[in-house]
């Protein structure tokens, strides 16, 4: 079962490192990550996709509670978030092929931000399973090239994760 | 008052009561060691070999109960610390190791003597800090003293560049220390408490089973003044040997892999398991599956990632466990009438417990031509002081002294559980020696684990460290070859060390004095003469060479499936 976690952090030397290490060093997974300084003084947010049981993701969220670096874990496995992704796709285009690109981007209102007569590149942005979806459309027109961000998470409602 | 950085690092160590270091120079540490010079505070003990710096600075964590403190210069110097950083970690000991670092323009260029010693350390350290400012040594140091010794204890490195070191700086040691994102929680809740002390007295087959924590926790006083009033048995790990006396008719010992038959039996056919300072390792539980089966579990730990890591667990207290344990004596005192009936309720119980210790009692069989290891044990126990520090190093004699020597206080045994490191034995003791000077330090060894720091003899007779070395020699790796008599058709694959190496030759090359017993009649007087000596010394005992430790619960079976003889 794949789950969604959000780190935040002191944005302190090493702290990345160690996260990583961490996961790669009990075995845990990483599906995709994703890190960047937050709105608060010296804090970054990691968003981490990753898998396992119940057991397993009550030790990450544990172990990385444990690191002196991490200020709080954010565990939206329930739905309780709002979750997105960027995606920047190169599809090669040619004759008929070309309508077909333009009428899949504005079915998922992707947006075309390269073109050359043999080739289109798309900017995406949703929840990873449309990512996904789209990509699925996409892949019989011939993918050249796929750049994704890896998921980012925020809670819904007016809270912020501080309260 | 200006002073370089390397003068700030040891007015931080004078601080925080550091009054002794175990470290060794270098090129990028060598403007530590001159400020070192001169400064009164501290006693620095050189030892030969940067291993043994670090386990030096472990043991005397452990006996002192303060933050062990260790200096290495950079590259191979910083890297023959990590067997001691990890050690310490997988123990969970306070220590705070500071490393020389190149210069930072220097750093990630391959300097000479240059390594990325936090990049390596970092799974095995707490936590780590590269100083790259004067300015911020002091908050560094105050972060990493507080970080290594409180909550669950660790090893914290502080990397420290030849320029921060050379740097003019003021110093000003911070009042108060502040870690948002590091607060332990060291309360236990009061619900939980009184949840659990009522399971307690609803249970008719309870086991507190007792780990490393309460030793690092204090708590030997109030454990062994609730498992006195409620008359509950008590077992502990290797780790937890001495928080609770193993005179008290109640304790069973040990228990896991080389534990006793009666701590097996009791675990596993327990109704409720109260877990101190424990975290359920592999060497005590067995199967997982087959563990506890009729148990509820009760677990008592500061560090809320040991609980339910490996087994189910039906009540968690997160606290400190002096804390939850005081907590926990104040309800008992609350229950009344239950008390008085919980504790008759019990007499089938330590019916069944007085049974199992009345059938499989731990034991050898005596020899009188052979010396057997245990029986040196039993000796040594007889004839050293009550307060004597034992340390070991790791394999058979390791699993003997937990099983005979019968510890009745804590910080009286050091050593190496987690990780097993052979070559602790002899350093770890030195540490314990430069604690406390007035004291009896014995360390016992193997023949293959006093080889691997065998050049500490070196600092003991330097600094005037009177321990007394206990070898236990049967030309083998001991525990290995009992795996391979067991499990391999005695294939004895490298595991026998046949030179017969002259150890009173040794120790007297060191300006030690040595003593060999060969027979069992020899034993006695060469423990007594070893006891008189006023400096370090050596004291062989030739030992039968195929004993095995038993009982042994083999890998992958259940707790209750002991080899008995074999």
């Amino acid at each position: 079962m794949q789950h969604t976690i959000s780190v935040i952090v002191e944005n302190d030397f090493g702290v990345l490192s160690r996260v990583a290490t961490l996961f790669s060093g009990r075995g845990f997974n990483i599906d995709s990550l994703s890190v960047a300084p937050t709105n608060e003084d010296g804090l970054s947010r990691m968003t981490i996709v990753t898998r396992g049981d119940a057991q397993i993701l009550e030790q990450i969220n544990k172990q990385l509670n444990k690191l002196i670096d991490v200020l709080k874990v954010l565990d939206f496995s329930d739905g309780s978030a709002v979750e997105r992704e960027l995606a920047l796709i190169k599809v090669s285009a040619e004759d008929d092929a070309r309508a077909e690109v333009l009428r899949v981007v504005d079915i998922f209102r992707a947006k075309i931000i390269d073109v050359t007569p043999r080739s289109y590149t798309i900017e995406a942005t949703g929840n990873p399973i449309k990512i996904d979806a789209i990509l699925e459309l996409l892949r019989p027109l011939g993918l050249k090239e796929v750049v994704r961000t890896g998921s980012v998470a925020i809670g819904r409602g007016a809270k912020g994760w501080n309260g | 008052m200006k002073m370089n950085g390397a003068r700030i690092i040891l007015e931080c160590l004078k601080k925080e009561g550091v009054d002794t270091v175990f470290g060794y120079p270098g090129g990028t540490v060598i403007n530590l060691y001159d400020e070192l010079y001169n400064f009164k505070a501290i006693n620095h003990i050189l030892p030969r070999h940067e291993q043994a710096g670090t386990h030096a600075a472990d043991g005397y964590a452990r006996a002192t109960g303060r933050v062990g403190v260790a200096i290495a210069t950079s590259g191979p110097g910083a890297t023959n610390t990590v067997t001691g950083i990890a050690t310490a970690y997988m123990d969970s000991i306070p220590m705070v190791i500071i490393t020389g670092q190149v210069p930072t323009a220097l750093i990630g260029n391959d300097a000479f003597q240059e390594v990325d010693i936090i990049g390596i350390t970092r799974p095995c350290t707490k936590h780590s800090f590269l100083i790259r400012d004067v300015k911020d040594i002091a908050m560094t140091m105050k972060k990493a003293f507080y970080i290594a010794r409180s909550g669950r204890p660790g090893p914290v490195l502080v990397d420290f560049p030849k320029d921060v070191q050379m740097a003019m700086g003021e110093f000003h040691y911070p009042e108060t220390v502040e870690i948002r994102s590091y607060k332990p929680n060291l309360s236990g809740h009061p619900r939980q408490v009184e949840k659990a002390v009522a399971m307690i007295l609803d249970s008719r087959r309870p086991v507190m089973y007792v780990g490393g924590g309460a030793v690092l926790g204090d708590a030997a006083e109030p454990l062994t003044l609730l498992a006195r009033t409620l008359s509950i048995p008590v077992t502990t790990t290797l780790m937890g040997l001495g928080s609770f006396p193993e005179s008290d008719p109640n304790s069973l010992g040990m228990l896991g892999m080389h534990g006793s038959y009666c701590a097996n039996m009791a675990m596993t056919n327990s109704d409720l398991i109260i877990a101190i300072g424990a975290r359920f390792d592999d060497r005590v539980t067995g199967k997982l599956s087959t563990f506890a089966p009729h148990a509820k579990i009760i677990h008592i730990d500061v560090d809320p990632t040991s609980i339910k890591k490996n087994v189910r667990v039906d009540l968690p207290i997160v606290g400190d466990v002096k804390d939850v344990l005081t907590k926990m004596i104040k309800q008992v005192e609350k229950s009344g009438d239950k008390q008085a009936e919980f504790t008759a309720a019990l007499a089938p119980w330590h019916a069944d417990i007085s049974g199992w210790k009345e059938k499989h009692p731990i034991g050898y069989k005596q020899s009188s031509t052979i010396i057997k290891p245990q029986f040196v044990i039993q000796k040594l126990r007889e004839l050293s002081d009550d307060d004597a520090i034992i340390s070991t190093d790791v394999g058979q004699h390791q699993m003997w002294t937990a099983q005979f020597f019968k510890f009745n206080k804590p910080r009286t045994l050091l050593t190496s559980g987690g990780l097993g490191t052979m070559g602790f034995g002899l350093p770890a003791a030195m540490g314990a020696q430069a604690a406390f000077p007035e004291r009896q330090v014995i360390t016992i060894c193997g023949d293959g684990g006093i080889q691997m720091n065998i050049q500490e003899m070196a600092t003991l007779v330097q600094n005037r460290l009177p321990v007394k070395i206990v070898i236990l020699n049967n030309n083998f790796l001991g525990m290995v070859r009992q795996w391979q008599e067991l499990f391999f058709d005695k294939r004895y694959s490298s595991t026998c060390m046949e030179l017969p190496i002259d150890y009173i030759k040794l120790a007297d090359a060191y300006g030690a004095k040595g003593f060999l017993a060969t027979k069992p009649g020899d034993v006695e007087s060469v423990i007594k003469k070893g006891f008189k000596e006023k400096g370090p010394v050596i004291m062989e005992f030739k030992i039968a060479r195929e004993e095995k430790v038993l009982p042994m619960v083999p890998a992958g079976a259940s707790l209750n499936e002991m080899v008995l003889n074999a």
